[in-house]
């Protein structure tokens, strides 16, 4: 079998992707800031801990319900570091353009990439700017890092995930995944499910003033709650149980995914989160959660376990049990 | 749904020895692993995966054609997602996307006609796989094209009927079924009738299921029952959808566009009369005949034992490549890549047993 | 085999329909049934209906999925 080309699966933040990351990826770059392969990497200056973090948009089509590739430029950056428990400094911004590309489309992006940044208070502080020719690029790509200060005052990440934990999340499950698609040609379904594209720093800003002792904090994005679910387990060296009674899908996401043979555990999210804390705490994080407009459908979905080592499980709605696998990464229409 | 499970567990106490029921439907086999409900059932009643999905049936010389196909100038390779990842000999057509390849995923067969009426300057072939329930849609597709007078439109063609398969399943005599869970979609389009000739020559009970986790309990129940009572007869547990003659248009359509011929079936061999084969009124649009493609000697990976897993005689985690050299990210034999596979079920829902 | 969904007609004309699965919705050719009409409820396959269900029909699928369903889909 052929196996030397990039796939469109690799892209998908499912197996193939990490096992990019872990094969390729890994091996040459090995340092122990990098090794918990979490949403950002935290350094620690001065005694003061930052968040860095970095990540490529390439959404297709660049404008969809809810938001555009600028917004989501902005908010998949500050949800990486806010995971960290960071608040969102600073930001870079490098664009890739396709020669062609309308002006008018342009600007209105770089009005949605202000507009977002200037909600978090996170100030774009350098950039950059290359033009491709027509067709090596589809409209454009955009590329951030970011940098944010730690104010939670543990370290948050999946080492510090233990059994015991209860997983808290935030809201309704697969928006993003099904807006974008239903603008994507060749699909051809239309529904009125908006992104769930927003800035998660402060949902996580009012969790932290709690006090509430916090774990780990992991944003859902490519490759659904089912890849998060699996990447924690996996880090923590745990087990996780997702009660399938639980998860909130809309109504509308579950129609599109019925309607085109997909799982909303492996839909794309932007705005969503998941939340390990100690199951003590559970009750004061969600009312705080509930308060915030990003948080108002917070619930308990599962536990952390002592095993199986790895796995994450699901327990379905009429008591049986499966595994909540990692998913390939090309989610396809499928007729069987 | 508790009462149902306690009366297959009291059915199930009345059986001297262990049952085996097949599905041969891979959405049957995906529903029960996605939900769990095989952990619901009791020890002595075992749910075994037949050759009821059409991706895992193809041959991998119809993948290789497909390639063939999608690598000439000028041609784009219209199919379902499902096909996308099956390993050929050599490639996949995802692989040779990533190469250059025009491979286009479609939802329906008729996006594939919209797609070489908007593209007139190039073949597009649809690769035609699928059961009762797909075929239809494939022979509307092909008249809507006729009908148009488009010609740079045709239908790779591996059609495939269930009620041969059935019954070599039942002549092969490596695997005991004492019950079949009949396909719920299948029989939407054929109807119920279509298994009797099950029950009156081989004494095998047959419940027509549908696909929420209750109506497959249901059918279990039903075949139990049946088992109990020394019966052998079609019983239709998917009675919102299926009746005894079926959607008689499909059936006429089926009839119209295509005709039985002898089909290979991965695991299973040929099968006389088992697949559907394009009428010469519609030549232009077999692929096969317009392309001269000379399928070649089908050939499985070494190792790969998706054709005892098919029939029922192993279940996955006894193919030594399970888990191993085969897995969903770098599949070797079509069951591990299908969404609807046995080896894809029961990794994805079940990894832990083997692991 | 065989991805089939419950959808429900909302646009009719010829041999075209728009359905609605909860609300997604979707072109699809409805001439493998009898005399679909708006409202009707159909079973949607590759892009076509293939059966058409009657009111009786969906009430049990519903039936079905209340009892088994635990979940809390929000509005």
């Amino acid at each position: 079998m052929n196996r030397d080309r990039i796939l469109l699966a690799h892209g998908g933040g499912g197996s193939l992707t990490r096992e990019l990351i872990t094969r390729m990826f890994l091996p040459r770059f090995e340092n122990p800031v990098l090794q918990p392969l979490d949403d950002s990497a935290v350094l620690v200056m001065d005694g003061t801990g930052y968040a860095f973090t970095t990540d490529s948009y390439v959404v297709k089509p660049c404008f969809f319900p809810g938001g555009d590739i600028g917004k989501l430029a902005v908010c998949g950056t500050i949800n990486d570091l806010a995971m960290q428990g960071a608040q969102p400094l600073w930001l870079s911004l490098g664009f890739i353009l396709e020669e062609g590309l309308l002006l008018a489309d342009l600007q209105k992006i770089v009005q949605s990439i202000g507009e977002t940044a200037r909600a978090t208070g996170t100030e774009i502080v350098t950039g950059d700017t290359k033009v491709v020719e027509r067709g090596k690029c589809e409209g454009l790509y955009i590329n951030t890092a970011g940098i944010g200060k730690v104010v939670a005052p543990n370290r948050w990440g999946a080492a510090s995930v233990r059994p015991g934990d209860v997983v808290l999340l935030n809201g309704t499950l697969g928006d993003h995944g099904i807006a974008v698609l239903s603008q994507r040609e060749g699909i051809g379904f239309s529904t009125s499910v908006v992104s769930d594209c927003a800035p998660l720093w402060p949902l996580v800003k009012t969790i932290v003033e709690t006090g509430a002792e916090i774990h780990a904090m992991r944003d859902l994005t490519r490759g659904g709650l089912a890849a998060a679910a699996c990447d924690i387990a996996e880090a923590a060296g745990a087990g996780i149980s997702l009660e399938e009674a639980a998860l909130p899908v809309g109504r509308e996401v579950r129609g599109a995914c019925d309607l085109l043979g997909l799982d909303p555990l492996t839909i794309a999210n932007e705005g969503k989160c998941l939340v390990f804390c100690p199951e003590e705490h559970a009750a004061r994080v969600l009312a705080a959660m509930k308060t915030h407009p990003l948080g108002k459908e917070a619930r308990l979905i599962g536990r952390v376990q002592p095993g199986p080592k790895g796995l994450a499980l699901l327990r379905t709605t009429i008591g049986g049990e499966r595994i909540l696998d990692m998913p390939t990464g090309e989610e396809l229409p499928r007729i069987c | 749904m508790k009462t149902l499970v306690h009366v297959i567990a009291e059915l199930a106490g009345q059986m001297k020895r262990d049952v085996r029921f097949m599905e041969v439907c891979g959405t049957h086999t995906m529903v029960a692993f996605r939900t769990g409900l095989v952990q619901l059932l009791p020890p002595n009643v075992k749910l075994i995966s037949g050759p009821g999905c059409p991706v895992c049936v193809t041959d991998t010389n119809y993948i290789d054609a497909a390639i063939d196909l999608c690598r000439r100038p000028g041609v784009v390779v219209a199919t379902f997602g499902d096909l996308l990842r099956v390993p050929g000999s050599e490639s996949s057509l995802e692989r040779e996307r990533a190469a250059g390849a025009q491979v286009r995923i479609v939802y329906s067969p008729m996006d594939a006609v919209l797609l070489a009426q908007q593209s007139p300057g190039r073949h597009v072939v649809f690769l035609g796989v699928g059961f009762e329930t797909t075929a239809p849609t494939v022979a509307w597709s092909i008249q809507a094209a006729h009908r148009d007078g488009l010609n740079n439109f045709s239908v790779l063609c591996a059609h495939k009927t269930m009620p041969g398969a059935m019954e070599a399943l039942l002549k092969d005599h490596a695997v005991r079924i004492d019950g079949f869970l009949c396909p719920g979609h299948v029989s939407v389009i054929t109807g119920a009738a279509m298994y009797r000739f099950i029950c009156d020559r081989y004494r095998i009970p047959c419940v027509v299921t549908g696909f929420e986790a209750w109506d497959i309990l249901k059918g279990i129940a039903l075949l139990l029952r049946q088992r109990l009572d020394c019966r052998a007869e079609v019983e239709v547990e998917y009675s919102r959808s299926v009746t005894e003659q079926g959607n008689t248009a499909a059936q006429r359509l089926l009839h119209e566009v295509f005709e039985p011929c002898d089909a290979s079936w991965r695991g299973l061999g040929t099968i006389p009369q088992s697949g559907l084969a394009i009428r010469p009124k519609y030549a232009h649009f077999d692929t096969a005949r317009t392309f001269g493609i000379q399928f070649n000697q089908a050939d499985v990976a070494p190792g790969c034992l998706c054709g005892d897993v098919l029939r029922g005689v192993l279940t996955p985690p006894e193919c030594r490549l399970f888990g191993r050299a085969c897995s969903p990210a770098h599949p070797v034999g079509p069951c591990m890549v299908s969404s609807e596979g046995a080896c894809a079920a029961w990794y994805k829902y079940e990894k832990r047993a083997a692991a | 085999m065989c991805l089939a969904v419950p959808a429900r007609i909302v646009e009719l004309n010829g041999n075209r329909a728009t359905i609605s699965v909860e609300g997604a919705l979707r072109d699809v050719d409805v001439s493998l049934v009898e005399e679909p009409r708006l409202g009707d409820y159909i079973l949607v396959h590759a892009g076509f209906a293939i059966h058409k269900w009657d009111r009786s029909e969906v009430e049990e699928l519903e039936a079905i999925r209340a009892a088994t369903d635990l979940r809390e889909v929000p509005a």
